[in-house]
């Protein structure tokens, strides 16, 4: 909890970002967030989804005020990642609510439902600590119901004497949540991965992605000097060469992800499989590679959008981990050997 | 968007299950419904192994074997690495 004291929120004294003042309570002064986001959050929030910075975004642990909440007024769990934090304190513009933030290692709360860190323990622990119980006369916790696979309901239910209800996936869905006296609708259960959800992830692949393709791109830049009378580089194939690794960076990273409902099959290789085909066709045809070097070009296509297509698994959530594995299985070894051929056919290409 | 079929390790155990519904509130893929008093596997192909229904089960009637569906975790893992997937870009840490 070190990253806590920098932001002043463990020590009465500074009002940290993102808060507006401490409120007076029976256990003490309680820090009370604002509920619109300054543009420092935005940019924040914009940051993190470039994967700037996002080791540091974190909210310190513990017991938040909104609004002016009184011993009725709702409890709210959530991770000590900023983002989700600001989220939850948007979506209740205009209500009264106490928050309790878990220590997640400043992870969002459903990754950390995963490894278990927002967890039955940590809420259990973090509940204590916190002393909720003292300022709230009701006995109930709205967890968030994507922290359910690492909080166990009925076990919380059982060490803290406090009843723990699931929320809505969405914090946008919790005003609507919060007035129907505590229900969620079936819709407000499901998790969905619309075209903006799909593209909000794609930034990050970007930036994870961008050296990986920046050393394929150096070596084919590099192959263009092999040659039957020696090593000389040749610039006029450049732009094109980079044309076709950038065009294959673009398909395999941003294309599959925005196009995966209407890409054929459920496979995730397959789906990448079919941009590359589309792809390597065109690059094939438009670009002056030369026959051998133009279908070497479409194989590695194939095996590349086909692969980050593989790797996108892990942004998406509905994909399982048996599913991943299996397809995992098949996919790796015809990617590897059409990579191969396709660097083969392209090296031989600059012999003949 | 379906995955897969026929992959999932989920399996619910009908004579255990006491039929609170708990599974169905947590499950964000509605892969449940409760009939005749117990919970029923409707769509086992949109599960994604999350693991919050066998968490939450108060009498043990459901098992799945948990784990992340990203490839680049597994890969990760395999190379004997620590899983490097959640911390980047799982969806929800962009959009909720």
């Amino acid at each position: 909890m070190s990253f806590g004291c920098c932001c002043g929120t463990c020590g009465a004294v500074a009002v940290a970002d993102g808060m507006t003042g401490y409120l007076q309570t029976s256990i003490g002064p309680v820090p009370r967030v604002a509920v619109r986001w300054t543009w420092r959050d935005r940019v924040g929030a914009w940051a993190v989804c470039w994967g700037l910075g996002r080791m540091r975004y974190t909210v310190a642990p513990g017991l938040y005020a909104v609004g002016t909440p009184t011993q009725e007024a709702p409890v709210l769990v959530t991770a000590n990642y900023k983002l989700s934090f600001d989220h939850l304190r948007r979506a209740l513009d205009g209500f009264d609510a106490w928050v309790l933030v878990l220590d997640t290692k400043g992870v969002n709360v459903w990754c950390a439902a995963g490894k278990g860190t927002f967890g039955t323990d940590e809420l259990v622990e973090r509940f204590a600590l916190s002393g909720v119980a003292k300022v709230v006369v009701h006995r109930k916790l709205v967890v968030p119901q994507l922290g359910a696979p690492g909080v166990a309901a009925h076990e919380v239910s059982r060490r803290t004497g406090f009843q723990a209800i699931y929320g809505p996936v969405y914090a946008r869905d919790l005003p609507a949540f919060l007035r129907d006296g505590m229900r969620a609708t079936p819709e407000m259960r499901r998790v969905g991965f619309k075209l903006r959800e799909r593209l909000a992830v794609t930034p990050i692949e970007l930036v994870h992605r961008a050296l990986p393709v920046a050393f394929t791109l150096a070596f084919f830049l590099a192959s263009s000097g092999l040659g039957r009378h020696g090593y000389r580089l040749d610039f006029g194939q450049w732009p094109w060469i980079a044309l076709a690794v950038g065009a294959n960076a673009f398909a395999g990273i941003v294309l599959t992800p925005a196009l995966l409902p209407w890409l054929p099959g459920r496979s995730f290789a397959v789906k990448g499989a079919v941009t590359g085909v589309v792809l390597g066709a065109i690059l094939a045809l438009f670009c002056p590679f030369g026959w051998l070097a133009g279908v070497s070009a479409g194989m590695l296509g194939v095996s590349a959008c086909s692969f980050l297509g593989l790797m996108f698994t892990g942004c998406t959530p509905y994909t399982s981990a048996s599913g991943v594995k299996s397809e995992m299985r098949w996919s790796l070894p015809m990617q590897g050997a059409l990579a191969l051929a396709g660097v083969c056919g392209w090296v031989a290409s600059r012999f003949i | 968007m379906e995955y897969l079929s026929d992959v999932v390790t989920l399996r619910l155990d009908r004579e255990v299950c006491v039929g609170c519904g708990r599974c169905l509130e947590v499950c964000p893929h509605g892969v449940f419904s409760v009939d005749s008093g117990k919970a029923r596997i409707d769509d086992r192909d949109a599960c994604m192994e999350c693991g919050a229904c066998a968490r939450n089960c108060p009498v043990g009637a459901l098992y799945v074997k948990n784990g992340v569906g990203c490839a680049v975790g597994i890969l990760n893992a395999r190379l004997g690495r620590k899983s490097a997937c959640c911390g980047g870009a799982q969806s929800g840490c962009c959009s909720s």
